[in-house]
């Protein structure tokens, strides 16, 4: 019992430091806004025209896409706990922490905590520029929440990705790098931006099949009304299992670092 | 009699490279204990172990009577660890900075406030404690990072090539800070590649070489083995060089007179007061040399003397932090 309390004091205390450092840094927070606005602007004003109609099912292409964008701008945002714990083993304060007789798992959540803290910030703007754009919940603020929550508890996950990948390469690049192979194909080869019907049968076998589409048909379930075929139930069973993996993982891995 | 930290034929190699083969040495307790070597020779890996950031392949190692890998949550509540790259957070502030430290060596808040205050004062860094560690000088940050390692009350402490990259004026002000900290008890493991920083800091002093010891002693032991420091004269003649060896016979042992470079060396003791005698009996001889030079032994000259070789770089590896 007291090493999961001295677990969350340290958790917590790591937390802050990484918080402080993005409120001493914030163009991070700032850019880290402006590529989701960028992409939500583009999508919403070049292609809304011409693919809007074929999605118009749940009204403006602005209420389809925004949860998409949403998703994707989380995940993005997720890589950040690879590249700050890269950033922090090359400068040497991993290696500080490690010498503390401090928990060792408070680095890594301390890195993931403050990460989602930092993302939902950056959601908030997204939805507010979205809400400009014209986007509306449709089904009231409680399913709202529920697809805010559904998206950072994803967001969370993926953060653990994150942070294995991280402590397993050797430099920042590398790490956000390795994050962008895996997020590109994952956010595009899903129904993010378009439905899957078009896409041919090969792709939208993994397209219908991946977490990132459940957790954009979720996440218009709950905005929109839109049938969701379960998916917010696959989705927690992604989120549940990539947790039960990878903190294990990422830990043993930072402990072990030789 | 128990040892401050303890090394029994620890061996440590990454992938073919042996960076430890079967090192052992132990440290009194409340003492300085000095580690020479080039870069390569292994002793951040020693400092590595013995912090308990990697175990060893074999061997046994032990913190306070402490087997590292049988209890390294308990070696950690002993130790600091300071590095040859200040391992700080550049956004946030030094009192910052060592306040997070304290409260994860356990302090409650007001004994880590209270603690870090009292750290910044000794260590001359008040004016700039709330500044963000970004705008600190290389010499700020090394006492900073040093700063943080004091803040658990460390028993040992580990200090991985403090001043190294330093200039001589801040290097002398962190030796000042470092015998404050062994005057007060603490036992020190003190890695450098400076003889004359092992000199003037260490109480006892291990020579390491391609992961092995290869000298054990205190600073008068080593330099013994050298001769110490050489004042050296050359000639312009070879008259004059005969007038000047029959001058200085038998003031100092071991002068070696070359006849063909036309130089003489004479080992002395006091170098500056020396220096001076020697130059008056040369003078009085009436010889004009055309050179006169103070040696000071370095880590090459401790490599000549030991293995008559000097020191090669072994096992290039990354340096952390580079980025800063």
């Amino acid at each position: 019992m007291t090493t999961v309390l001295a677990g969350f004091r340290d958790g917590w205390i790591v937390t802050r430091r990484n918080l402080l450092r993005y409120m001493r840094l914030p163009q991070l927070v700032v850019i880290s806004s402006i590529q989701p606005i960028m992409f939500l602007t583009l999508f919403n004003f070049v292609f809304g025209g011409a693919i809007g109609a074929t999605v118009a099912g749940s009204g403006p292409y602005i209420n389809y896409l925004l949860p998409g964008i949403l998703v994707q701008t989380i995940l993005f945002g997720s890589l950040q706990t690879g590249v700050g714990l890269s950033r922090d083993l090359n400068a040497g304060i991993i290696d500080r922490f490690r010498s503390l007789p401090m928990s060792r798992s408070a680095v890594l959540t301390g890195r993931t905590s403050a990460d989602i803290i930092r993302s939902s910030l950056v959601a908030m703007i997204l939805l507010g520029m979205g809400y400009v754009y014209g986007f509306r919940f449709q089904n009231g603020a409680g399913d709202a929440v529920m697809m805010i929550a559904l998206i950072l508890a994803f967001g969370y996950a993926f953060s653990w990705i994150a942070a294995f990948v991280g402590l397993a390469v050797k430099d920042e690049e590398t790490a956000q790098l390795a994050g962008f192979l895996f997020i590109f194909p994952l956010t595009f080869a899903s129904a993010t931006f378009v439905p899957t019907a078009t896409m041919p049968h090969w792709l939208q076998v993994f397209a219908n099949n991946q977490p990132v589409t459940f957790a954009v048909t979720a996440a218009r379930h709950f905005a929109l009304g839109t049938p969701s075929g379960g998916a917010e139930w696959k989705l927690l069973a992604w989120i549940v299992g990539i947790l039960l993996v990878f903190i294990p993982l990422s830990i043993y891995s930072y402990k072990k670092r030789s | 009699m128990k040892y401050a930290f303890e090394l029994k034929n620890v061996k440590k190699h990454y992938g073919k490279v042996v960076a430890l083969d079967g090192v052992t040495l132990r440290a009194e307790e409340g003492k300085v204990y000095g580690m020479l070597g080039p870069n390569g020779a292994g002793k951040t890996t020693i400092v590595k172990i013995l912090s308990t950031l990697i175990e060893p392949d074999k061997g046994v190692a032990t913190v306070a009577g402490i087997d590292i890998s049988l209890d390294p949550t308990s070696v950690r509540k002993t130790i600091g660890l300071a590095g040859q790259f200040a391992a700080i957070d550049e956004f946030l502030t030094g009192r910052e900075n060592i306040y997070m430290v304290g409260l994860l060596y356990g302090l409650k808040a007001k004994e880590s406030k209270t603690r870090t205050t009292d750290i910044l004062e000794r260590l001359n860094l008040t004016d700039a404690a709330d500044r963000q560690v970004k705008t600190y000088s290389g010499g700020m940050r090394r006492r900073l990072d040093l700063g943080a390692s004091l803040v658990g009350h460390p028993k040992i402490l580990f200090l991985d090539e403090p001043t190294t990259g330093l200039d001589p004026r801040t290097r002398k002000e962190l030796w000042e800070i470092i015998r404050d900290l062994a005057k007060d008890g603490t036992s020190i493991l003190l890695t450098t590649q400076y003889l004359e920083e092992a000199d003037e800091l260490a109480d006892k002093i291990a020579v390491i070489d391609y992961g092995k010891v290869i000298a054990e002693g205190t600073s008068a032991q080593l330099k013994a083995k050298l001769g110490g420091d050489m004042v050296e004269f050359e000639m312009t003649n070879e008259a004059d060089y005969r007038k000047a060896l029959e001058a200085t016979k038998g003031i100092s042992k071991g002068i070696k007179g070359d006849d063909f470079e036309l130089t003489i060396k004479i080992p002395v003791k006091h170098s500056a007061t020396d220096l001076l005698k020697i130059t008056q009996i040369v003078d009085r001889a009436g010889v004009k040399p055309q050179n006169i030079s103070l040696h000071k032994p370095t880590l090459d000259d401790v490599f000549l003397a030991i293995t008559g070789k000097k020191p090669k770089h072994q096992l290039p590896k990354k340096p952390k932090g580079g980025k800063q």
